[in-house]
């Protein structure tokens, strides 16, 4: 039988929710016999292939997270939006509360011991939004992991009801946004 | 006396019925001169009044003719109706004196921005101008105005036949057609007592003119059972529906009878004060609603022993309002006399028992007091005698849009849609919107429905679309005009009007999908159905509306994809580009 | 024989004078609320406890119970429509809840993990707001205030102070300070005071009290805001529907 083909990245996020993705720990060994990963930062390939799961942790704070968001819709079958920061922006959206002015100032101008101040323009740095973004604004979303981050629990739940043909759910102890 | 601190100044207008201990008052006159309400009057302003410091800041910042930052010297609120707006003026006038919308020039002579609908539907294009009317402007007039403002030449200077508002009666009815002869409503009332008028007023079948429709019989007897230290009379003039004016007639050219009115209504619920509620934008009309007032009190059919009845005293008082549409609904009507925010009140207990003070309180509109002291001059046969099945006498309309005479016209109730547009000269109808934006929208197919409480009702309101409108960006204006007037109380409203808001610009600007007309339709069902007011229950309709009369107006804009993204996605780097002077490829999405 | 009203079938006595809401706490029917709590006047404004009595939606809070009212509560269609209202209040205010103290501890998360919310499903509206951390042992963080008043009608009802107010008109509502700069620290309000515990989210807290108590071991995360709740959460959104 075909192996499920998983697809995992992080956007604006802290790679949390991929830690406690490998927190799975022997778990994971028994879950590769049924799955095979496409990108991944826990493989380092680099462009999302056509899969069946995409789980996206992270929100989307520049231009690349949404050019990498948008390549997972297109080649995933089922879009995950991963933790608190996919979900509604986390903690990146905190920034929300300062205008893109005044985060690029305080960090590259105005802030204590910059020498040399101007704020970077090369163009491989992808630019900013001036909000920080969950992802079903952006694009459809097909299941929502709470949680920061979701508990491996979580992540081994979701997995095997979705190899197995089930509508998804959690034990309701897990479901946490904190 | 021209200092902030210290007492805020009072208003030159002070007379019996006008009185500037009420915080709305105070707030207008420091509005008017400073330009805003400078934040070290308000110490003292709470003190003198006996107010919590708290609930003068509340206040400053419900109402929309009030400000925390100066306006210009000259302050020009364009109406963004429908019907009497034009922003296509407004942004020209910005160019040509170099204003950005909302904000005032540098040099403090002007700012310009929009008011909701100021009622001046029949003579549009219209424009405040420090609160007083402008109507029928053309470029010619904006440039004649952008001509003063650059000569700083004060606004009392300007020629005042510029501020002259006309009547624009059209179709006298039952009402407007009867000479009303002073006092003759209360000599008829004394002559048959209160319980026998109390009786012809549930008689005559009158039911509510602002909307709701309620018996306005019953209603004063409720209140007149109701026991309390006093009972209030309060009329409504607040007259915020979009495209509602005819209560504006009927306070310029019958003042008399709404007045009489009101003192009948005290006579017969026991009441020895009332008050008007005057909308901000009509506040044009108070000198002379004063004036009637002092000879209403000359001729003793105000004040004390009305009539020489040594038992019947009257009083009455108006209270401006400062732009807030929410006011015109009763009980936030009711906070707002009592110097609050106006936040509809939980109900019941309805104002008949706890209204003003919370004290038993009638509240009624313009035109149905007026329509009540006319019932008692002539009786409840020779009202019912006029109308259809369950709505008896006549309804004043207001008239505007694609027609070639808007105004206000009298019909009794039965009349068809259709014959009102034969009178006003209106062809090639796309679509009514009956009752305002809260009402009704209708398509030509409904056009032999009749004017009634139990088919088509309305406040008043009756605004035509002809051919060439774009009902989708109709819409979309009513959906600002809820969003921008929702009190915020309940979550529904607060929320939903602006999700609506929101959802509507979407797909009008070509970016909305079906799932977005989805989304919109369920937020729409649950708006309606959970808010606490009038306002938040009908804010939905007219994209209700829309959706079932003309579906072709949202799906003609969608965009043909599974999903589009919330936001505008390039737009969003746009300050990065402007931060990093970067154009390549990679900076656009 | 008291007189009645039906909550989803079950008869509930109630005395005069008693809200929707009042009998069915007393005759412990869940009824989702957050604006609500004994005690204090009703306000209806949050809407969460909406129902459906003979058809019509009401706030249970504030309808007074009259006898013979049939009233829906516990139904999937409310379940969906209260849902929806928590997601509105998520959206329109910044509750990021993994930097906020209160979790575990708020009734608005938990009304939210009861309703088998997953996400905020619409744009956030990332409103900018303030912080007043000017009091020596309370903190005010507007990014979360939802509005209730509680906080204003404690401090009236029961601390018989005037501390809170909530000013502006439709989205731009927001709570304000009865004090001379309008900074907590020049109110008359103290920690003892009600008003300063009532927050049902993290609006209002107390400071230097942080993280005494794990997360993950908070009142909520033991217990749920309704004991009957379903042991599954599905992971795929439903859709409000209220016709
Ligand atoms: C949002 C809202 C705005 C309203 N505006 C007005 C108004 O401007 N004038 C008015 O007479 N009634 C208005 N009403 C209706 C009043 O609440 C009230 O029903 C009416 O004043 C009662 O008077 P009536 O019985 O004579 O119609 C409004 C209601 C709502 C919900
Ligand atoms: S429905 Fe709207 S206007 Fe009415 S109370 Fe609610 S928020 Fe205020
Ligand atoms: S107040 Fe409650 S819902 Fe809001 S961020 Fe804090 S824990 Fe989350
Ligand atoms: S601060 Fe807390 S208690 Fe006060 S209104 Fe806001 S959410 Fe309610
Ligand atoms: S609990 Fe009833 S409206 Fe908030």
């Amino acid at each position: 039988m075909r192996k499920v083909r998983v697809a995992t990245t992080s956007l604006a996020g802290c790679f949390g929710c991929h830690m406690s993705f490998l927190d799975m720990d022997e778990r994971l060994v028994g879950l590769l016999e049924h799955i095979e990963f496409s990108r991944s930062p826990i493989n380092d390939i680099k462009h999302c292939e056509p899969c069946d799961i995409g789980l996206v942790e992270g929100a989307l704070c520049n231009a690349d997270n949404v050019h990498v968001l948008r390549e997972f819709r297109q080649n995933c079958k089922i879009l995950i939006a991963v933790g608190a920061c996919a979900i509604n922006g986390g903690v990146p959206a905190m920034r929300n509360h300062f205008t893109l002015e005044e985060c690029l100032n305080e960090a590259f101008l105005d802030e204590i011991g910059v020498d040399n101040p101007h704020i970077p323009n090369d163009v491989e740095i992808p630019l900013l939004l001036s909000k920080v973004h969950p992802l079903h604004e952006v694009v459809h979303v097909d299941y929502y992991l709470p949680g920061c981050p979701p508990p491996a629990d979580a992540f081994v739940k979701i997995i095997t009801d979705l190899l197995e043909g089930k509508e998804p759910s959690l034990p309701r102890e897990i479901l946490h946004y904190d | 006396m021209n200092s902030v601190q210290g007492a805020a100044p009072t208003s030159d207008l002070t007379s019996a019925s006008y009185h500037d201990d009420h915080l709305l008052h105070r707030l207008y006159a420091l509005q008017q001169q400073f330009q805003h309400i400078p934040a070290s009057s308000i110490g003292a302003l709470a003190a003198e009044l006996c107010l919590p410091l708290a609930q003068v800041e509340a206040v400053i910042d419900f109402y929309s003719f009030f400000h925390r930052t100066a306006r210009g010297r000259v302050d020009l609120l364009f109406s963004n109706c429908t019907s009497c707006g034009d922003l296509s003026l407004m942004h020209d006038l910005c160019q040509r004196l170099g204003v950005v919308p909302e904000q005032t020039r540098a040099d403090g002579a002007v700012s310009i921005g929009e008011a909701s609908c100021i009622g001046m539907c029949d003579q549009g294009p219209a424009l405040l101008a420090n609160g007083r009317t402008l109507t029928q402007l053309t470029p010619l007039r904006l440039e004649q105005i952008a001509e003063r403002i650059e000569a700083s030449t004060p606004i009392e200077q300007w020629p005042a036949e510029w501020f002259h508002v006309h009547d624009n009666v059209r179709k006298n009815g039952l009402l407007l057609g009867t000479t009303f002869s002073t006092g003759s409503a209360l000599v008829a009332a004394l002559e048959k007592g209160a319980q026998t008028m109390l009786d012809e007023i549930i008689a005559s079948g009158l039911r509510g003119r602002g909307g709701a429709g309620f018996s306005t019989g019953m209603k004063w007897k409720f209140c007149r059972e109701a026991t309390g230290d006093a009972h209030y009379v309060v009329c409504n003039a607040d007259e915020g529906e979009p495209g509602t004016f005819k209560d504006r007639i009927l306070l310029s050219s019958h003042a008399h009878a709404v007045f009489e009115g009101m003192t009948l209504c005290g006579y017969v619920i026991g009441a020895k004060k009332g008050y008007m509620y005057l909308r901000g934008e009509y506040r044009y009309m108070l000198p002379e609603l004063l004036a009637v007032l002092e000879r209403r009190r000359k001729l003793k059919l105000l004040g004390t022993a009305i009539l020489g009845q040594s038992d019947f005293d009257f009083e009455i008082e108006i209270i401006v309002g400062a732009g807030a549409y929410i006011c015109g609904e009763e009980s936030a009507l009711i906070e707002s006399m009592e110097q609050k925010g106006g936040v509809p009140r939980v109900r019941p207990p309805f104002p008949v028992t706890q209204g003003f003070l919370a004290q038993p309180t009638v509240v009624n509109n313009v035109e149905t007091l007026a329509a009540a002291a006319h019932i008692a001059v002539h009786g409840g046969g020779w009202f019912n005698a006029h109308g259809s099945d369950k709505s008896d006498g006549s309804k004043i309309l207001s008239v505007s849009g694609d027609c070639t005479t808007p105004g206000v016209y009298e019909y009794p109730f039965g009349t068809s849609i259709q014959r009102i547009l034969d009178d006003c000269g209106a062809e090639h109808v796309q679509a009514i919107q009956v009752g305002g934006p809260s009402g009704t929208l209708i398509a030509p197919a409904e056009f032999e429905r009749k004017l009634a409480f139990e088919d088509l009702a309305t406040g008043g309101s009756f605004m035509i679309y002809g051919a060439q409108r774009d009902l989708l960006h109709v819409i979309q204006n009513f959906a600002h005009f809820f969003a921008h007037e929702s009190c915020g109380f309940c979550t529904p409203c607060r929320v939903g009007t602006t999700l609506l808001k929101n959802g509507v610009d979407k797909i009008a600007t070509g970016h909305g999908t079906q799932y977005d007309v989805d989304e919109l339709r369920r937020m729409a069902a649950l708006v309606k159905r959970r808010s606490h007011c009038g306002l938040g229950q009908t804010a939905p309709n007219p994209i209700l509306d829309l959706l079932q009369r003309f579906p072709q107006a949202f799906e003609d804009r969608l965009v043909h994809s599974d999903f589009e993204p919330h936001f505008d996605l390039d737009k969003s780097l746009q300050e990065a580009r402007r931060l990093t002077h970067r154009d390549d490829a990679e900076a656009h999405l | 024989m008291s007189k009645t009203i039906k909550i989803d079938g079950v008869d509930v006595p109630f005395e005069d004078g008693q809200t929707i809401m009042d009998a069915a706490l007393a005759a412990d029917i869940y009824i989702p609320h957050l604006c609500h709590k004994p005690g204090l006047s009703p306000h209806g404004s949050c809407k969460l406890c909406t129902v459906d009595v003979d058809g019509r939606a009401v706030s249970s809070c504030t309808m007074p119970a009259s006898e013979g009212q049939q009233i829906a509560n516990n139904t999937p269609a409310l379940k969906e429509v209260r849902k929806t209202i928590i997601q509105m209040l998520f959206i329109e205010g910044n509750h990021l809840c993994p930097s906020c103290e209160k979790t575990g501890d708020c009734t608005l998360q938990a009304l939210a993990y009861h309703h088998d919310m997953l996400d905020g499903h619409f744009p956030q509206f990332y409103p900018r707001r303030n912080v007043d951390a000017s009091h020596p042992t309370l903190i005010i963080d507007r990014d979360r205030c939802i509005l209730c008043e509680l906080c204003v009608r404690a401090s009236r009802e029961v601390d018989g102070k005037n501390v809170f107010a909530i000013a502006g008109r439709g989205i731009k509502r927001q709570l304000i300070v009865n004090s001379p700069s309008g900074k907590l620290a020049d109110s008359d309000i103290e920690t003892e005071d009600l008003a300063s515990h009532i927050c049902p989210v993290g609006a209002i807290l107390i400071k230097d009290h942080g993280y005494e108590v794990p997360i993950g071991r908070r009142t909520f995360d033991l217990h749920s805001i309704a004991e009957t709740d379903l042991e599954q959460v599905i992971l795929k959104k439903t859709v409000h529907h209220d016709a």
